[in-house]
C-alpha cells in the first residue's frame, strides 16, 4: 500500500481539468478536489472499498472521482457518462496523470436495463446530478442503477436537503443507508444564469453509504 | 476499452434477448502497462465469462496460450495470473466497433471509449 495521505490526494486532484463548457441540462457541476479527496479517503481508510476493488463511477464527468480512486489503487475504475465532451476531458486527464487502471463507457444511466452490470462491481462511487432543478428524480435513477451494479456498497454525494427523501427510498428498497461525511460545498458561478461572478452558493452535501450486502435484491429490482 | 470492461458489456437493443458477448471488430489495439495485482486478478476470475474473454483475446490476436477452460488452483499460479492480467487490463481496443451477436447493431469505439447509447427507436 502506497498509503497516500488525504492532503496529497487533494493536491493531485486539483490538477484534474474540468468542464470547458458545462451543460446545464446534464447538471455538470464539477466535484471539487477537496470533496473528492475527503470522500475517497474515507471510503478507503474506513471501509476498505477502493484498493484492489472493481469500482464504477456513474456520471463520471471529467473523472475526478475515478482518477482519485485509481490513485488509491483501485484494481480498475470504470467511468460511465452520457456526454462525449466530458469523456474526452476525462480521457486526457487520465493520459496526463499516466493512469492506466481506468476505463470508460459512454451510456445513459437513466436508461440502464436492470440486469445490465448486475452485481458486477464491488463498489460504486458517484456524484450524481442533484436532481433538483431541471431534471427532477435523476438522482434517484442514478441511485437505483448504482444499487443494481454494486456487490458491496454505493457511495454517493447528495444535497443535505434531500436526505430524508433518500432515506425513505432506501427503506423501500431494503438497503441500509448511512451518512458517512458531511461537507460544505461552494457551488462555483460556472453557469451564465449565476450572474454575479462573486456569488458562491453555499450548501452542505453528504456522502451516503448504501450498504447492499444485507437484504440483497428485494423484488423491486426484479432479479 | 479493456477486455475486463468488454466482459461486462451487453447489447440491450429492443427485442434482443441475448446480446452477449459482443463481437469485437478492432482497427487499432494497444497494450498499456498496468501494475500487476495478483489478488485482484484472482478475485475477478470467478466473476468472468471465461469463454467470452478467451474469444475476445482471440479476436484481437492476443490470446497467446490462454486455455479454453479455466485451470484449477489458479490462485497460486502466478504465471497464469500474469497472462490473465495482461488480457484483462493491458490489451486495449482504441478504434473499431462492438457488434451485437443477435441484432447485428454496431456500437462504435472511438479513442478507446465504446459508445453504448441507443437511439429512441431502439429502446
Amino acid at each position: 500500500l502506497k498509503a497516500m495521505k488525504m492532503k496529497e490526494l487533494e493536491s493531485c486532484l486539483q490538477q484534474v481539468d474540468t468542464f470547458e463548457e458545462p451543460k446545464i441540462l446534464l447538471e455538470q457541476y464539477p466535484t471539487s478536489a477537496h470533496i473528492a479527496a475527503c470522500m475517497l479517503y474515507t471510503i478507503q481508510s474506513t471501509f476498505d472499498d477502493i484498493e484492489g476493488k472493481l469500482v464504477a463511477d456513474l456520471g463520471c464527468g471529467c473523472g475526478v472521482l475515478s482518477i482519485g480512486a485509481a490513485m488509491l489503487d483501485a484494481g480498475l475504475c470504470v467511468g460511465f457518462d452520457i456526454d462525449d465532451d466530458a469523456l474526452d476531458i476525462f480521457r486526457r486527464n487520465a493520459e496526463e496523470f499516466e493512469i492506466s487502471n481506468v476505463d470508460l463507457i459512454q451510456c445513459d444511466m437513466c436508461r440502464l436495463e436492470p440486469e445490465a452490470y448486475a452485481e458486477k462491481f464491488d463498489t460504486v462511487i458517484m456524484n450524481p446530478p442533484f436532481g433538483t432543478k431541471h431534471n427532477q428524480g435523476m438522482d434517484m435513477k442514478f441511485l437505483r442503477a448504482a444499487l443494481t451494479m454494486a456487490k458491496t456498497a454505493v457511495y454517493s454525494l447528495h444535497k443535505t436537503s434531500t436526505r430524508e427523501h433518500i432515506q425513505k427510498k432506501a427503506n423501500d428498497w431494503g438497503v441500509k443507508m448511512e451518512v458517512i461525511a458531511e461537507l460544505r460545498y461552494d457551488l462555483p458561478a460556472s453557469y451564465k444564469f449565476h450572474k454575479k461572478k462573486s456569488v458562491r452558493l453555499h450548501q452542505t452535501v453528504h456522502v451516503l453509504q448504501l450498504n447492499v450486502t444485507q437484504d440483497r435484491f428485494p423484488p423491486f429490482f426484479g432479479k | 476499452m479493456k477486455l475486463l470492461t468488454h466482459n461486462m458489456l451487453t447489447s440491450h437493443v429492443k427485442g434482443v434477448t441475448k446480446g452477449y458477448p459482443l463481437l469485437i471488430k478492432a482497427t487499432e489495439v494497444k497494450v498499456n502497462e498496468v501494475e500487476f495485482n495478483p489478488q485482484f486478478v484472482s478475485r475477478m476470475i470467478p466473476k468472468l465469462e471465461w469463454g467470452a474473454l478467451v474469444q475476445a483475446a482471440e479476436e484481437l490476436g492476443h490470446r497467446q496460450d490462454l486455455p479454453g477452460e479455466l485451470v484449477q488452483d489458479y490462485e497460486k499460479n502466478e504465471d497464469f495470473l500474469k497472462k490473465v492480467h495482461r488480457v484483462l487490463l493491458e490489451v486495449e481496443v482504441i478504434e473499431g466497433c462492438l457488434q451485437c451477436p443477435e441484432s447485428g447493431r454496431e456500437f462504435p469505439i472511438s479513442k478507446g471509449i465504446p459508445n453504448m447509447l441507443l437511439n429512441e427507436d431502439e429502446v
